[in-house]
């Protein structure tokens, strides 16, 4: 068997898992936000929190609470990094200075799990498990919180309120992340992740002398870090560590869990707004681009344009035997078209398309899926703007789920698409005008240019990969990186509570004749087109100076 | 104006108490459960996949070694590490790749080195290695710079050199190989490879055993 044909056998396996995984992971998930009852351990957490469950908020209310809880995780983190120095259980591994802390800090509330800093020297146990690790869970439960809220929006009528964040933000670490993380830790370590709270191991090499390790609550961070798509590497290498991902089965299993609940979240709105063949709809969407992006992925690293890699006789490069260029591929789509940003190997080191590819999976806004939560609401705000574009066409007001499209929800969806653009372009601009950030350029040219807006897309959107060549452990790329993240991740959620607040208000319209069918396969053709046109094209002009010129130059 | 900055720290106050709360849950409680289940039922492989050796332990099955005599199996390049410059107290390796890119002057000039080399190193009296012979993997640094592997193909290349250094017959390492070459994973995930630590013990035992 040939490696393209392993590769696609690979592709077809992960299909089928995740399509066995849906209907149930889905419907457990829809159960989870409906639910009246409460589990023991949530009674306990909501009587510390003094928060009553069962009432309802508004937007307004909605959205202060998960600014709030996101701003104290913020400075928690960034307290526990700048003492690490005196905290037991750190290896004694020195205090993290303030502009890396910040940056950390933001990342991980942010769901980013942009890393300035090598994981190997500089977070020890404490700050690794009881800070990063609980970022991967809470911050993957806020994005679901905030994607259950829109839903509801558009499943309510004649309200204001669109469900608890409290109860929203328990429940989905309590019942959804937790116990399958547990699961997947498990079986990670069963194939050789590491899973232990020693101290720096020294042991003795073959050919004589030693070496040094770090131990640490390895696998246990893996599974989390790829289910909540958070992507922040125990190790520097990340996923391509032996010691996160050890063999060609983790590797597959983490793209699985990576897909996993942004696929099935899809399942879950359409069983509460009703309608299942809504979500497939969405999900036809989400699918459509992602089974494409992979097949242009593979291609294009298959046949290894680029000087460097024609010689090598393989692109090979940043990537392990164990996994290949099949399974490389098809991670590294993955992780870009989702908000999660880990790696199994080296996007820099990849041919100058397939590096586009990792980018443009960015631009569009990760949501084909997506990230956890992330990815269903901004394909439902995409899902707002192909609704209206079909009624300009057609001069009808638009609809969607029953819903009107007015001018407050269009403006609202539009002000959302046009955040993250704005953010990643002009901070790249910036730092290319200005005279010292393109010092950390590690490529000069096209590539350079590429690196510098790798950094601000993935920042922006919250993805977290890296062109890693990028020198981003400086005073500029901290801020200017941590800046991007938070307003990347908090400005759109305004607008997504807005909406559903909005949405939430309103009375149904009965569907007529007249009205889009939006679970029919021609709303996904206009969907994704809607997608590659709008967001895509945004960043044409960029993409043309950075991997296009690469892409062509080879 | 009195009552919204009440509210917001009472809001904050809340947020606070939810997130230790959280803490206990996903940072205390899911770790160590996590780590005692792995303790227990998986005790080598959570603690790093030590390998033996003569008694000793030379290292993990799972991490790659760099140094190797020319006598041995040669891993991949691993341009890609670091050493620690923060906590410097520990002599840590810190993993990573090269990130140059496909056109890159430095990066060509190093498979170039790295190709050279290889064909003159695994090149004996009766053997010549082509450089179109030698496969990618030989020339280029892993993800990680720690790849414990190298490809069925790289290793089938040194072969020759390998047998001419210990003095045993090409067919006698050639099966070596073969016995530790692992196929793809139920015949289609990853990609077959050799791990060149655990070659290097069967090696080291072979030659001394004779």
């Amino acid at each position: 068997m040939g490696p393209v044909l392993a590769g696609v056998l690979q592709l077809l396996a992960l299909i089928g898992a995740l399509a066995l995984a849906y209907i149930p992971l889905g419907n457990h998930m829809a159960r989870v936000y409906s639910a009246d009852r409460h589990w023991r351990v949530e009674r306990w957490i909501y009587r510390g929190v003094g928060a009553d469950p069962d009432t309802e908020m508004r937007w307004p209310a909605y959205l202060r609470a998960v600014l709030a809880f996101s701003l104290v995780g913020v400075l928690f983190l960034y307290l526990l990094q700048r003492l690490q120095g005196v905290l037991p259980g750190s290896l004694g591994f020195s205090s993290v200075n303030p502009a890396q802390s910040f940056n950390t800090a933001v990342s991980f509330v942010t769901n980013t799990n942009w890393q300035s800093y090598y994981g190997e020297q500089t977070m020890g146990h404490v700050v690794q498990t009881a800070g990063l690790a609980v970022q991967n869970f809470v911050s993957a439960a806020v994005g679901m919180a905030v994607a259950v809220a829109l839903v509801r929006g558009f499943a309510r009528s004649r309200t204001g309120e669109i469900g608890n964040f409290w109860a929203d933000l328990v429940r989905g670490t309590v019942r959804i992340l937790v116990p399958v993380a547990a699961v997947a830790a498990v079986v990670l370590v069963a194939c050789g992740a590491i899973q232990n709270f020693s101290g720096i191991h020294e042991v003795g090499q073959f050919m004589g002398g030693s070496q040094q390790w770090n131990g640490g609550a390895v696998a246990s961070q893996e599974a989390i870090k790829e289910l909540g798509t958070n992507g922040g590497g125990y190790f520097n290498a990340n996923s391509a560590h032996p010691f996160e991902n050890p063999t060609p089965f983790t590797n597959l299993f983490e793209i699985f869990l990576i897909l996993l609940i942004p696929f099935a979240l899809t399942r879950t709105f359409g069983v509460m707004v009703g309608s299942v063949r809504q979500g497939y709809a969405i999900l036809a969407t989400m699918f459509t681009i992602w089974v494409g992006f992979v097949a242009l992925m593979m291609w294009t690293e298959f046949t290894h344009h680029g000087p460097a890699l024609q010689l090598a006789g393989g692109a090979m490069e940043g990537k392990e035997v164990r996994f290949g260029v099949g399974g490389s591929s098809i991670f590294a789509v993955s992780t870009t078209l989702t908000s999660t940003g880990a790696v199994d190997s080296f996007h820099s080191s990849f041919t100058g398309l397939g590096g586009g590819i990792t980018l443009l999976s960015m631009m569009l806004g990760e949501i084909a899926p997506g990230g956890t939560g992330s990815g269903l609401y901004g394909i439902l705000i995409m899902a707002v703007i192909a609704v209206f574009i079909a009624g300009l066409m057609v001069g009808r007001t638009p609809e969607y789920l029953g819903k009107k499209i007015g001018p407050r929800e269009i403006k609202l969806s539009a002000v959302y698409i046009l955040i993250t653009p704005a953010l990643a372009l002009v901070l790249t601009a910036l730092s290319m005008a200005l005279p010292t950030p393109p010092h950390s350029m590690l490529n000069s040219g096209a590539h350079g240019f590429s690196e510098v807006l790798y950094a601000f897309t993935s920042a922006a959107n919250n993805n977290g990969s890296a062109f890693a060549g990028l020198n981003a452990n400086t005073d500029w790329f901290n801020t200017m990186t941590g800046i991007a993240m938070l307003l990347g991740r908090f400005l759109p959620m305004v607008f997504v509570l807005a909406l559903a607040g909005s949405l939430a208000g309103q009375r149904p319209v009965p569907a007529t004749a007249g009205t889009l069918r939006t679970e029919k396969p021609l709303f996904t053709g206009l969907l994704v087109g809607a997608i590659l046109i709008i967001t895509g094209l945004t960043y044409f002009p960029a993409l043309a100076l950075g991997p296009l010129a690469e892409g062509l130059a080879s | 104006m009195n009552n919204s900055v009440t509210n917001s720290a009472r809001l904050l106050g809340a947020a606070l108490r939810a997130l230790l709360a959280l803490t206990l849950v996903t940072g205390v409680g899911y770790p160590l459960l996590v780590t005692g289940v792995a303790q227990a039922a998986f005790h080598d492989k959570a603690n790093g996949s030590e390998t033996r050796a003569d008694g000793r332990v030379v290292g993990s099955s799972l991490i790659g070694q760099q140094g190797y005599s020319l006598a041995y199996f040669q891993s991949r390049p691993a341009n890609g590490l670091g050493t620690n410059s923060v906590n410097t107290q520990y002599k840590l390796i810190l993993s990573g790749a090269t990130n140059l890119s496909a056109d890159s002057k430095k990066l060509i000039a190093s498979i170039e080195e790295a190709k050279a080399k290889v064909v003159k190193d695994n090149s004996t009296a009766d053997y010549r290695v082509l450089p179109s012979q030698v496969p990618a993997d030989a020339v280029t640094s892993s993800g990680s710079g720690l790849d414990p592997d190298i490809s069925p193909a790289y290793a089938e290349l040194q072969v020759h050199r390998v047998a001419e250094r210990n003095h045993l017959p090409v067919g006698t390492v050639d099966k070596l190989v073969q016995d530790h070459t692992e196929g793809r994973t139920l015949g289609f995930i990853g990609e077959p490879r050799v791990n060149v630590l655990e070659l290097n013990i069967a090696l080291r035992e072979l030659v001394e055993g004779r």
